[in-house]
């Protein structure tokens, strides 16, 4: 009864040996070589799998950026600066530090700006209200509020405003991973740079009508009359169909056209408040 | 009794509500002016022949046909062109539209204004297809696609009978309905051309049972015809769908992704063969239409016969204006039409019903879960399961949507129609098609 029992583990344990031995045998055999480096890359990036670099998860960037030899092109907008300087690290390279970008929303037509004709009623989609219909307002070019850009952010960086029924970007979550942008079938979000402490001008619309037609569908619509065009003292501002377009790089940030804007259609954002002394200047000329 | 055909796969039962079935067609008094889009059908925008200030007739060509899949668009009132310009559409979108302020009401002179039947056909298979391209017809059914496309049968491929769509199927809607009552002779004729553009024998007409007086009249004046057969088919939605239809009357499958000319068939709408005769008998293009403007909450439903053009608020004037309680407006029929976002949209090529709905019927119902209760799956007249794919699209999934073959779907909106949930099914799928179109489409490029 005993023998039996010891032969039956004196068997297996046997067996065991050799197949791990065949096991072994195999996987030197058949051994891939990774560069270490991936996995060290790896370790850096925030493990976001987001996307927002263009490559299918964190995995993915690391592996590119460890094979390719250009790596000036390859960004983690959600690690940022230090994140990719540690990285280049590991490569025995430097990166040049890019500016931050953060999500801005050019759209302003809040129910008071901009009235609703029509009541949508169908699936609570961007995507498939865009492919029905123009927009539940007389601006075809609008934000639709259904979500679809709150539904993409992994960052929890965007929500709609209950008020004004538009996404509202929270800037210390926003990595700028543009999953958004692309998910926008309006394309009204744009990533721009985040600017000095946060400071930044933008036209926040993106209507392309004649200005009648655009101020009628909108009360702070960009109408395209140039004015801001022409108050620019850096050419910072251009316009195409109708609709100005600032250029972040040259914007020096004077606010000029903010106050020139007839509509309000320009955002000024992070600034702090005008000096009650302009205010006073501006009244005394028009008493004049 | 003899049972009735219908097609076997799916299908569903709406209210039928056709009110106006028993209002003969007005012609409605021409407006004050005209705004006429230069994109009416599927395929690429015509080109715009006329500048700001020309004079126009009656007829008169004034956007061309850009390419194969394109139609001519004819001036539907004479006048004066007010402006050439970007207008709202009936979906919110601003599209390229020629506005012409009416005056008088002259016509070309080439048209035949006469109602006198023209029965005998001189013209060749070939002039045929030349005069219904040089007509701008398209598919009046409300797919708006240009007919001369569907004849130009592709070489290698013969088509040997002729299917003629008076199923009119979609509740509401009786333009087809009248127009097979009032002018029987003349939609004979028209079918006998499109036989001849298409060399074949046989044609059969469809019609469902609810409709019959205009079977029994046309079954009584095909005598007169040769080749042509009416059959009364059993009253089930979607029948006016082209594989559908086929399937009732010949009990033929048309394959997945294919056409109805690979298995030797060819669909035409009455309204389309109607415009036939006219084109190549009168030689008229095609410039008005018959609408039905109906609703239960409109004092008075009615067809009108329609130029193109004409504002949908102009109709809606004329058959007693809009009622307060109104909810929604929609053009086309209530399972595949689309909701107006305002009524001063123009009638087009394809609009074949204006039907306006009190808020309380208009209204979506709440939607809950899919119970997997499988009614989607049972009612789909193409065999799809449409709770999987409405899934598949909220999470957008393409690849696997095309698997599934998302593309066969008709739109037909039964299975939102069925859901118990009241899950917008469709919506999803609509936007699956879409994406699924454009993944194919980059795969090719
Ligand atoms: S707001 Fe947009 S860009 Fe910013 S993190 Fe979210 S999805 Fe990315
Ligand atoms: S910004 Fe674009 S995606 Fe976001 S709610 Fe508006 S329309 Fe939708
Ligand atoms: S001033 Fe304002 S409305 Fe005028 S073009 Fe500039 S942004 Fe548009
Ligand atoms: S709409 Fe499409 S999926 Fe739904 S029942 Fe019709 S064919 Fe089927």
């Amino acid at each position: 009864m005993s023998s039996v029992l010891l032969l039956s583990i004196l068997m297996l344990s046997l067996l065991g040996i050799v197949l791990a031995i065949i096991l072994y045998l195999v996987a030197q055999k058949f051994k891939v070589f990774e560069d270490p480096r991936i996995d060290q890359v790896e370790a850096i990036l925030p493990g976001a799998n987001c996307g927002g670099c263009g490559f299918p998860g964190c995995r993915g960037f690391a592996d590119a950026f460890v094979k390719t030899d250009d790596i000036t092109r390859m960004f983690c907008p959600v690690g940022g600066n230090d994140t990719m300087a540690a990285a280049a690290a590991i490569m025995g390279k430097t990166v040049e530090a890019k500016e931050t970008q953060v999500a801005v929303i050019r759209c302003a037509g809040s129910p008071e700006n901009r009235k609703r004709i029509v009541q949508y009623d169908g699936a609570t989609s961007c995507k498939i209200a865009t492919s029905l219909y123009g927009g539940d307002t007389g601006c075809q070019f609008g934000c639709l509020g259904l979500g679809d850009c709150v539904a993409v952010c992994k960052f929890d960086a965007i929500y709609i405003d209950p008020t004004t029924l538009l996404p509202v970007v929270d800037e210390e979550k926003c990595t700028s991973c543009g999953a958004c942008v692309k998910a926008c079938p309006k394309f009204i979000i744009e990533l721009r740079k985040k600017g000095p402490k946060g400071k930044r001008i933008f036209v926040s619309c993106i209507n392309k009508d004649k200005g009648g037609i655009a101020r009628k569908a909108c009360q702070v619509a960009c109408i395209g009359c140039g004015k801001c065009v022409k108050t620019c003292p850096h050419d910072a501002i251009t316009m195409e169909n109708n609709l100005a377009y600032i250029d972040f790089n040259k914007c020096k940030l004077c606010r000029k056209c903010v106050e020139e804007c007839p509509t309000g259609a320009i955002r000024e954002a992070n600034f702090p408040p005008r000096k009650p002394k302009i205010e006073a200047e501006v009244q005394t000329e028009k008493t004049e | 009794m003899n049972m009735l055909k219908t097609f076997s796969k799916g299908g569903v039962h709406p209210s039928e509500n056709k009110i106006s079935a028993n209002r003969s067609i007005e012609i409605l008094p021409l407006p004050q002016k005209v705004s006429i889009p230069v994109s009416q059908h599927i395929g690429a925008p015509a080109t715009i022949l006329v500048a700001k200030g020309d004079k126009v007739k009656v007829g008169q060509i004034i956007a061309q046909s850009a390419g194969f899949v394109s139609a001519n668009i004819h001036s539907s009132v004479s006048g004066t062109v007010e402006s050439i310009d970007a207008v709202l559409d009936s979906s919110g979108y601003k599209r390229q539209t020629i506005t012409i302020t009416v005056e008088g009401d002259e016509w070309e002179s080439s048209i035949d204004r006469t109602t006198d039947l023209k029965k005998d056909i001189q013209l060749t298979s070939q002039d045929i297809i030349k005069r219904i391209n040089e007509a701008g017809i398209v598919g009046l059914g409300g797919a708006t696609f240009p007919s001369h496309v569907k004849l130009s049968v592709p070489s290698g491929k013969k088509a040997d009978v002729l299917i003629i769509n008076g199923v009119e199927c979609e509740p509401y809607l009786t333009s087809d309905h009248r127009l097979m009552l009032e002018k029987g002779h003349e939609l004979m004729v028209g079918i006998q051309i499109l036989m001849k553009a298409l060399n074949v024998s046989k044609a059969l007409i469809g019609i469902e049972n609810n409709k019959p007086d205009a079977i029994n009249y046309l079954k009584i004046i095909a005598g007169e015809y040769k080749g042509i057969e009416v059959h009364a088919l059993k009253v089930k939605y979607p029948q006016g769908g082209e594989k559908q239809l086929i399937k009732a009357l010949v009990n033929r499958e048309v394959p997945s992704g294919g056409l109805p000319i690979d298995i030797g068939t060819v669909v035409h709408n009455v309204g389309t063969a109607f415009a036939v005769y006219e084109a190549v008998q009168k030689n008229k293009p095609l410039f008005e239409r018959v609408v039905t403007v109906t609703g239960k909450i409109l004092p008075r439903t009615a067809n009108y016969m329609v130029r193109i053009g004409t504002s949908v608020s102009d109709l809606i004037a004329a058959a007693g204006g809009l009622p307060e309680d109104t909810g929604k407006v929609v053009n086309g029929g209530p399972m595949m039409g689309k909701a107006l976002v305002n009524t001063d949209v123009p009638v087009t090529k394809g609009t074949s019903g204006i039907i306006v709905f009190q808020s309380k019927e208009s209204k979506r119902k709440t939607e809950s879960v899919c119970i997997r209760c499988a009614k989607c799956v049972s009612i789909c007249p193409m065999g799809l399961e449409p709770y999987l794919l409405n899934k598949l699209g909220q999470q957008m999934i393409f690849d696997r949507m095309e698997q599934e073959n998302v593309l066969d779907c008709m739109e037909c909106g039964s299975c939102s129609f069925e859901c118990p949930a009241h899950l917008p099914l469709l919506d999803y799928i609509r936007l699956g098609k879409a994406e699924v179109s454009k993944i194919i489409r980059s795969r090719k490029n």
